[in-house]
């Protein structure tokens, strides 16, 4: 897909997901929505290997979505790709349903670790990279992390061991959409900034892009794969991307989304 | 009769973890910074590349070990077992949700780590472990059941939590004799009072049983290396033989086999009992005073079985 295409399928997909999170009247649709445009990339443009009718395939790539929250954007990428059918998006957060509120292993083709509780999903991508090290497999892994979550201890231990083990095979993608639950980041956590330098510090791998760029998005994901130690993409997004009123709104971290909302989520993705 | 070997667990792990990693390739010893604590320096050097030091940082253990778990590898994961619960948020989604096979071992249990004071005193592992969903919870009586234990921890499935000891304890289990996760053994026969205990309490419980022979009583003595799935049905065999039980740990007494055995009695052989448990936080101090201050050495078992009679 060109560039033109990805921007179209990340539209659709946008509405896939409002979709899911307006049948469920809950979830977390701004990071689904600020996410959508790296997920796109990876799953349309080619970065992530990948087969959905072969989920566990030798020669798949990683991808951990850390950030659990923002799976009703990861979930309508995995169903349109074929990994399991679009309907099942519609049961969304509902009892026996594949589609669980945050990843769960097992619970969906495609959907390789539980994730919901911020800060471990770096730690796992790094088990996994150093795995592939060990079997001398050329597989990728990708973690993406929320911008909050890098308030985590945890991911902090993570950061600092990776490069240890020179884990190239290691991408981590931070969606900065620059808001948590509690408001903009920079106001509840403004140690936080600048991320590049500490990632820089902790000898990674550091590039900052717009992160609903697609351009941008494929190059930076093409010279990660080269670097010879961990990368980090700093992927400067919007929460709430293409929707008017969840644009870097306060209120949309998660919540129930009301019937004339939805009108308006779906004329702004027309 | 000859003074029995004294061995840690710890020490019996250790030179079983070197020997399963020559034995297959699929086994990765995973540490956070305690690897001479934990015996672990064989394995590093033997094979370094499938050692793996995270530095002191217990959370990225367990999440890194769940990562080689999903590709294939058997983690074995090990730090005193009072650091592995700051760990509790990563075992709980990562290893326990995933339902991934890995070895957490937590060592210095209980307040083996005696001259450490409070801080190092392992007194809630169990309690936390127990709460999870898939945890196997495996506690060797002594060293020869350790080395034992630590192989049927690799060859089981799902996580598994296998609590050490940091002092050595008198060996006296049948080096021969199979090991088998699940199972509790009545270790001395009996008819007044059921000793049910974990650990080195279980050593402890056979001492209390001859002081309690001496007074006219017959006390049965079951050793329970398997916390979790717990025996019920060798636990209430021996309750309804006895009519009394008298749990035996180096734990708190909330969430541990005192715990496990009163809510299994209670369903199925409601027994009158008395759990010999730690009460409060640990303290500095020899190991020996230590145990007899906390009340959890075999004077202790011998005075809660005779409250029973």
């Amino acid at each position: 897909m060109n560039n033109q295409e990805l921007a179209e399928k990340a539209k659709e997909l946008r509405r896939l997901a409002i979709d899911a999170c307006f049948a469920a009247q809950s979830g977390h649709p701004g990071s689904a929505l600020s996410t959508m445009d790296v997920l796109v990339s990876l799953y349309y443009g080619g970065h992530l290997k990948h087969d959905p009718k072969n989920p566990t395939d030798e020669k798949r790539d990683y991808f951990v979505l850390s950030n659990g929250h923002a799976c009703p954007g990861w979930y309508s990428v995995l169903a349109d790709r074929g990994y399991f059918p679009v309907a099942e998006l519609q049961n969304l957060r509902q009892l026996d349903a594949g589609v669980q509120g945050h990843p769960h292993r097992g619970s969906l083709p495609g959907v390789e670790v539980s994730s919901g509780s911020l800060g471990q999903g770096l730690s796992v991508g790094i088990g996994l990279a150093f795995g592939l090290k060990l079997k001398k497999m050329p597989n990728t892994v990708f973690v993406m992390m929320s911008d909050g979550e890098q308030e985590e201890g945890s991911t902090w231990e993570a950061v600092m061991y990776a490069p240890k083990r020179k884990l190239d095979n290691l991408i981590a993608i931070i969606d900065k959409n620059q808001m948590q639950i509690d408001g903009w980041t920079k106001e509840v956590m403004p140690g936080l900034d600048p991320i590049a330098d500490k990632y820089r510090a902790f000898n990674w791998d550091v590039q900052e892009i717009d992160g609903h760029n697609l351009g941008e998005i494929d190059s930076a994901i093409e010279q990660a794969k080269k670097a010879d130690k961990p990368s980090v993409i700093i992927s400067q997004t919007v929460r709430g991307q293409g929707v008017s009123f969840m644009e870097n709104s306060e209120h949309w971290h998660a919540g129930a989304i009301k019937d004339d909302e939805y009108e308006q989520a779906k004329k702004d993705l027309a | 009769m000859s003074e029995p070997e004294m061995k840690a667990t710890r020490q019996a792990y250790g030179e079983a973890l070197t020997e399963l990693a020559r034995e297959r390739d699929d086994i990765i010893a995973v540490t956070a910074d305690l690897a001479e604590s934990l015996r672990m320096l064989d394995i590093r050097d033997e094979y370094p590349d499938r050692y793996i030091d995270v530095g002191v940082a217990e959370s990225n253990m367990v999440g890194v070990s769940a990562g080689l778990s999903m590709m294939g590898y058997v983690p074995v994961a090990a730090t005193f077992a009072v650091f592995m619960t700051r760990a509790y948020d990563h075992i709980r989604m990562q290893i326990c949700q995933n339902n991934l096979h890995a070895v957490l071992v937590g060592s210095h249990g209980g307040v083996s780590n005696a001259l450490d004071g409070g801080s190092a005193n392992a007194l809630e592992d169990i309690a936390y472990m127990r709460a999870l969903p898939n945890m196997t919870i495996v506690y060797p009586s002594d060293a020869n059941e350790a080395g034992q234990a630590m192989r049927a921890a690799v060859d089981a499935e799902g996580p598994v939590y296998l609590r050490l000891y940091r002092e050595p304890t008198p060996v006296f289990t049948d080096p021969d004799k199979p090991f088998e996760i699940g199972k509790a053994h009545v270790v001395r026969a009996g008819t007044d009072v059921s000793l049910v205990a974990t650990g080195p309490q279980v050593a402890f419980s056979l001492e209390a049983a001859e002081a309690l022979e001496a007074d006219g009583v017959s006390a049965e003595v079951v050793a329970v290396p398997t916390i979790q799935p717990l025996d019920v049905e060798t636990i209430t065999k021996s309750a309804a033989k006895t009519k009394r039980v008298v749990t035996a740990e180096d734990h708190s007494v909330n969430g541990g086999l005192g715990s496990a055995v009163a809510e299994a009695l209670a369903e199925k052989q409601p027994t009158s009992m008395r759990r010999v448990a730690v009460r409060q936080f640990g303290e500095s101090g020899p190991y020996y005073d230590l145990i007899k201050k906390l009340k959890i050495d075999s004077t202790a078992i011998v005075a809660a079985a005779k409250e029973l009679l």
